[in-house]
């Protein structure tokens, strides 16, 4: 079987664009995309495409050309970019096809997301009472995760400072400018114990990836950066959710466990065989909590990581290189595929003023949302 | 008062929470899934608390119906011992007095305090605190 390739990357910067469409930017990143790549739209056999509150993604051929080539909508909550990469790389997988796109985009509106019970099986009145609210839940989590592993609320403020200070390297990101560690300490409270700092906000954004097989890669005279590995799993038994109105005394493990075991599996390696890793961070908990749920760290240690600088650009484990979600935003079907642009310029040592040193080798993805799903993915250079 | 939705608490004079058993697995959850699989339980009227948050800003609406006028909340979920754990609001204690295992007991209020026909939803309180 022949390994996938990322051949080409784009991305429409995050933030806020007035006057851009979702699709647009997402038009903006498949134009990036080809032209690194250095491809037209009509070599381009087949498109998987996620949005979450941007409109159809196969609109987009209006603009990039009517080839009447295959292009498929996936709708995946948080997971829709990594779902769209995995079923690109199976098509490529399985022969049927050598070139491919993976395109994300979105655009939310302001304030935090506006979900629906209906649209997550919940009756009415868990809505009408005030519970359809993300940051409830990752508030929840990580209170029961400090008491648990003996984690400080300074620990929840370096994951955000280092997270503002990476985004000011980071040309697509939102949040550029470096916040003091007291600043982000003292801000106003949203969900106890995360202040305003603490948590991402909605965004907008695009992003496109190019995936050919080895031979297209070759041919095109690409360094390859091989996808070992793309998983998306939902969730086990006993683990604990957005909007969940009642978990089970006993607990179990995550999507997250799952997705990231299966895909280290796959690929043949183990978390310490990681150079870089872009770990789901829509809170400064996520990112610490998900150090440990991705194999990287035991329960417990990220405190001693944080204050000793293991996940800094330049540290044992670079963590989250671009600032993440907390610098770049979240929309939702862009934020996934973000993370793999991020570590294909990692890879390529295209990073500049945030290029983790020593030509890393190997990059790690993991995105996690509603209503438990979570997918991973590793590349090789 | 009435309970914010049919099916939510038991109709006594210290009323409980209804849960739901599954007839084959025997797991507990909340609230009681609308199926064959499940038999309405009524839950433990106390238990400890698991985790918490306190809601510092208003839920956009829809679907919020809580009050225009808007004082955080905590929102919590609380073990019910050898049962399940649920999510519900705490009343009558101070933000910092809250502590993670401390006992609890159920005592639902209203949704909008101020309303004369507000409905009821689950809330938890200090175990032995007075009503």
């Amino acid at each position: 079987m022949s390994d996938v390739c990322i051949i080409g990357i784009g991305i429409h910067p995050f933030g806020r664009t007035e006057g851009m469409s979702g699709v647009d930017q997402g038009v903006y990143a498949v134009r990036q995309a080809l032209a690194d790549a250095g491809l037209e739209w009509p070599d381009v056999q087949f498109a998987y495409g996620a949005s979450d509150a941007a409109g159809n993604p196969d609109t987009m051929v209006d603009q990039l050309g009517l080839t009447g080539a295959q292009f498929i909508n996936v709708r995946n909550g948080c997971a829709a970019g990594g779902s769209a990469l995995f079923s690109a790389q199976m098509a490529i997988k399985s022969g049927e096809c050598d070139i491919g796109l993976a395109v994300g985009f979105d655009k939310h509106p302001r304030g935090a997301f506006d979900a629906k019970p209906s649209e997550y099986n919940l009756p009415e009145w868990y809505g009408d009472a005030g519970y359809m609210v993300t940051t409830q839940f990752f508030a929840n989590k990580i209170m029961r995760y400090m008491h648990l592993h003996g984690i400080s609320r300074e620990a929840l403020g370096r994951v955000a400072e280092k997270a503002f200070r990476n985004g000011e390297k980071a040309p697509h990101a939102w949040r550029r400018q470096p916040v003091p560690l007291d600043e982000i300490m003292n801000a106003p409270m949203v969900s106890d114990p995360y202040s305003k700092y603490m948590f991402c906000s909605p965004a907008e954004g695009g992003v496109a990836l190019i995936l050919g097989s080895e031979k297209k890669a070759r041919e095109l005279g690409k360094v390859p950066i091989r996808l070992k590995a793309a998983t998306m799993r939902t969730r086990p038994p006993g683990s604990f959710e957005v909007f969940a109105p009642c978990v089970d005394i006993e607990r179990g493990g995550s999507a997250t466990n799952i997705a990231s075991r299966d895909a280290f599996r796959i690929a043949g390696i183990s978390p310490e065989d990681i150079d870089v890793a872009q770990l789901q961070d829509t809170e400064a908990g996520a990112e610490l909590m998900h150090m440990a749920e991705n194999g990287f760290c035991a329960d417990g240690e990220q405190e001693k990581w944080l204050i000793e600088g293991l996940t800094e650009i330049g540290g044992k484990l670079p963590v989250n290189t671009d600032g993440g979600c907390l610098a770049c935003g979240e929309p939702i079907g862009a934020s996934g595929l973000r993370q793999v642009y991020e570590n294909v310029v990692q890879l390529r040592g295209d990073g500049g003023a945030r290029q983790v040193p020593g030509q890393p080798k190997t990059a790690y993805s993991h995105v996690y949302g509603a209503p438990g799903v979570s997918a991973v993915t590793i590349l090789e250079r | 008062m009435k309970a914010i939705a049919e099916g939510l608490f038991t109709d006594e004079a210290a009323p409980r929470l209804i849960g739901g058993r599954n007839r084959e697995t025997g797991r507990i959850v909340f609230p009681c899934p609308a199926n064959d699989r499940f038999e309405p339980v009524p839950l433990s009227r106390t238990g400890t608390l698991w985790s918490y948050t306190i809601q510092r800003f208003r839920p956009k609406s829809p679907p919020y119906k809580g009050p225009e006028a808007f004082t955080p909340f905590p929102v919590a979920y609380v073990e019910l011992p050898g049962e399940t754990i649920v999510e519900a609001r705490l009343t009558d204690v101070d933000f910092d007095a809250i502590e993670i295992g401390m006992p609890l007991e159920f005592a639902p209020i209203p949704l909008d305090p101020d309303a004369a026909e507000s409905v009821l939803i689950p809330a938890f309180k200090p175990a032995g605190a007075a009503a």
